[in-house]
């Protein structure tokens, strides 16, 4: 790594060669206004012109987001010439911008407005036509309004990035030009796989995910009797929301928020998790006996069942039956805990809190429901939760510790919780699959090879005197790797888990923004650690449980006793189980049946 | 949505297969499919799609970016209407109004007989020759309004119709 001597507003600097001015000078202490750019280079378009500096050697202004530092380069950032023209710049978009801030979902985390207010950009400076827009709400989990579109391209390259297929993509040109599926038509008919990475880096409010607070509102006030569970990677996150560091656990506090919020029950879904854990691990158990398809692939990540049903129709035997954990223990409290309370379930009203925007979809899936009652009956996201609490008027870091409910499904293991981060359901299958197969736990309890970043991870498990092996993939485009070999019969593997997002569930699609902007007391490197520390975050809470592994859960083993029997029994099958089915990547409407000859 | 097909699958996957060597054969491939089929709708992204690996969202943009692609069939003779700086101050809307007028369709439209496409072109470059109206690729110099139904007629008996 060579170092280059610049200056910053006359200051001297040594910087790695190499690096975006914009990269450079955030090292530096200082963050030049920017929309387009993100994460070194993920989407590198050089298209806002909102962070325009002046530097030597270049000709004009600098887009500082694509230009790279040279030796002797003095930077002015802060000179009369660049302030003007990042404020034309912004002034620009606000133009062609649908400004009705103060409703849009995005408002406080919106890069556009946050820049606008740093560059001091001035009201109504140009007026004129605006570009026709669309607006898709079609699907359960995204919305996508172009008309607070950017053009910047940050979708477009983390879809691509993330999962290879890019749904979305530039059309048209010029002013007519926006960002969409191939003929603007919805997600809905596109083969979007609803993840939500999307979301996650849109600067504004372009890319939205669908709220469902006001279903939530509506039950309520029906006097439904109102449950909800919280994914284990939300804990982890919705500090965020409060302005605590990234990495900070919360668990208590969101119980005690989730109970002021009039929710009758509160529970945690790494119940769910550990139960999916029990018939998954025999399933495999029951597939690696009986000559069953192998390697068998996890089904808990929607995005992934997505991908399976439109790329990979071929392999949909190869994914477990067992349901997430989230519509598993939904059906439970539709079953079980309604008899146990003598309630009705068609007045339960199930609420998952999710890091996700794909399980909006996967609660409507035909699928997902049990003699007409459904498992689930609303998805929030972590940044929905965060809106709820605070209409409700709750100071959250003022909460007071509190824990889930007790009562029947009130415990979860350590190995529940790692369900939210990419490797840990795996760890926590391997957990309970060592005690079946060598007859007691596993010594060191973690399995440190399937932990990590790492896009794909493999291990090879010895235990009662077979060679487990597993692979771990998150990311469409890592798992397809995987998949690929399953096709070619080339495969080594017994279990693979597979997760949609980059990372696992701590990167969601319905997680809080993380950027640099709206960060000033996280490290510079923010960007590249924060799934790491919402992961660490996960992995202590895991540390510190004293039931470490699923069958160890003693409301589960009291679950199998009162209720459903025995892991994939007759009744496990009916309530917890799923099937799949192939679809055509495009679902667009019969509007002409023609065939297209030469 | 429009089906297609067998023989037409397999002249695309053909075209695909045509241009493996080049860098960057988006462009060659949908080129080649325009000439052959007159358009390229969605259906023949997918093909492409799956054959070379790149989003149908991504071909999508490029079909829509540049106006030689179309997503609705063409004409067996596309009109194009050069609006250029230099032909319009010539006049040329006019002589596009009047084939449009001729031929009751609108610009980037196809008559319902697949015979006639308008196209409204920017700069084609042959400034001198304003105003210029290109048909198949021939171009047709300094054209006044009252030119344009000699030239439909011209066409239409080329294709043994009643002038």
């Amino acid at each position: 790594m060579s170092l280059v001597n610049i200056t910053i507003e006359g200051r001297p600097y040594q910087v790695e060669e190499g690096l975006t001015i914009l990269e450079a000078a955030r090292q530096c202490g200082y963050e030049i206004p920017s929309l387009c750019t993100y994460n070194h280079g993920e989407c590198n378009q050089g298209s806002c012109r909102v962070c325009l500096v002046e530097a030597t050697g270049a000709r004009g202004l600098a887009a500082s987001c694509v230009f790279p530092v040279a030796e002797g380069m003095e930077v002015k950032i802060n000179s009369p010439k660049a302030v003007a023209a990042r404020r034309t710049s912004v002034e620009l978009l606000l133009s062609n911008h649908n400004v009705n801030c103060q409703q849009c979902g995005k408002s406080g985390k919106c890069e556009l407005q946050h820049v606008a207010r740093i560059v001091g950009a001035r009201e109504g400076m140009f007026q004129g036509a605006k570009t026709p827009t669309t607006y898709d709400d079609a699907s359960p989990s995204l919305v996508r309004d172009t008309s607070k579109c950017i053009l910047c391209g940050r979708c477009i390259a983390r879809c691509k990035n993330a999962h290879g297929n890019g749904v979305l993509g530039f059309e048209n040109r010029g002013f007519d030009a926006k960002v969409g599926p191939a003929q603007d038509i919805s997600f809905m008919e596109s083969p979007c796989l609803m993840c939500g990475q999307c979301v996650t880096v849109c600067p504004t409010g372009a890319l939205m995910p669908k709220t469902e607070i006001d279903k939530v509102d509506f039950a309520r006030a029906q006097g439904k009797f109102m449950v909800v569970q919280t994914a284990p990677a939300v804990r982890a996150a919705l500090g965020e929301e409060f302005g605590l560091p990234i990495g900070t656990p919360v668990t208590g506090k969101m119980a005690a928020a989730l109970r002021r919020l009039g929710f009758d029950r509160v529970y945690d879904t790494d119940f769910g998790a550990d139960l999916t854990i029990m018939e998954e691990a025999n399933e495999l158990l029951d597939r690696v006996k009986n000559d069953g398809v192998l390697p068998m692939i996890t089904s808990c990540s929607p995005g992934w069942v997505n991908w399976a049903e439109t790329y990979n129709a071929d392999l949909l035997p190869h994914i477990s039956s067992c349901k997430s954990p989230h519509q598993m223990q939904g059906a439970i409290i539709k079953s079980y805990f309604a008899e146990q309370n003598g309630l009705d379930p068609k007045d339960i009203f199930v609420v998952s809190i999710m890091p996700c925007t794909a399980k909006k979809f996967e609660k409507d899936r035909p699928q997902m429901e049990v003699d007409g009652i459904r498992d689930v009956d609303a998805v929030l996201t972590v940044r929905e939760l965060g809106d709820l609490i605070k209409r409700s008027g709750m100071q959250f870091n003022r909460l007071p510790e509190e824990g889930f409910d007790y009562d029947i499904m009130g415990t979860a293991t350590g190995a529940g919780v790692i369900f939210g981060v990419t490797g840990g359901v795996m760890e926590a299958a391997l957990r309970t699959a060592y005690k079946v197969l060598e007859g007691k736990e596993y010594y060191a309890v973690r399995f440190e090879a399937v932990r990590g970043m790492k896009g794909i991870k493999e291990a090879t498990v010895t235990m009662g005197g077979m060679d487990v092996r597993v692979a771990v993939a998150s990311g469409m485009t890592n798992a397809q790797v995987l998949l690929d070999q399953i096709r070619e019969g080339t495969s080594p593997y017994h279990f693979i888990e597979i997760m949609c997002c980059p990372g696992g569930c701590i990167n969601g699609g319905g997680m809080p923004i993380v950027r640099h902007a709206f960060l000033p007391n996280e490290d510079v490197d923010i960007v590249d650690t924060y799934r790491q520390k919402r992961a660490a975050a996960l992995y202590t809470e895991d540390e510190r449980n004293t039931l470490r592994q699923s069958h160890n859960n003693p409301q589960i083993v009291e679950l199998y006793e009162r209720f459903l029997e025995k892991p994939n029994s007759h009744l496990s099958h009916r309530l917890l189980h799923t099937t799949y089915a192939a679809r055509e990547p495009f679902r667009v409407a019969d509007t002409e049946d023609v065939e297209i000859d030469l | 949505m429009a089906h297609l097909s067998g023989a037409a699958v397999k002249r695309i996957e053909e075209i695909c297969d045509q241009y493996t060597d080049e860098k960057t054969p988006l462009i060659m491939i949908l080129s080649t499919i325009q000439r052959e089929f007159g358009y390229v709708p969605l259906e023949v992204q997918e093909v492409v799609s799956r054959k070379t690996g790149i989003s149908v969202a991504e071909i999508y943009g490029v079909v829509t970016f540049y106006s030689f692609f179309s997503l609705t069939p063409k004409g067996k003779h596309v009109i194009g209407c050069c609006l250029g700086t230099a032909c319009y101050v010539k006049d040329a809307q006019k002589v596009i109004d009047r084939f449009c007028n001729d031929l009751g369709i609108e610009p980037g439209g196809t008559t319902e007989d697949r015979m006639f496409t308008i196209d409204a072109l920017r700069c084609i470059g042959a400034c001198a020759a304003a105003p210029a109206v290109t048909i198949d690729g021939k171009i047709y110099a300094r054209v006044d309004v009252s030119d344009v139904p000699k030239i439909i007629d011209e066409y239409r008996l080329m294709e043994g119709g009643a002038a």
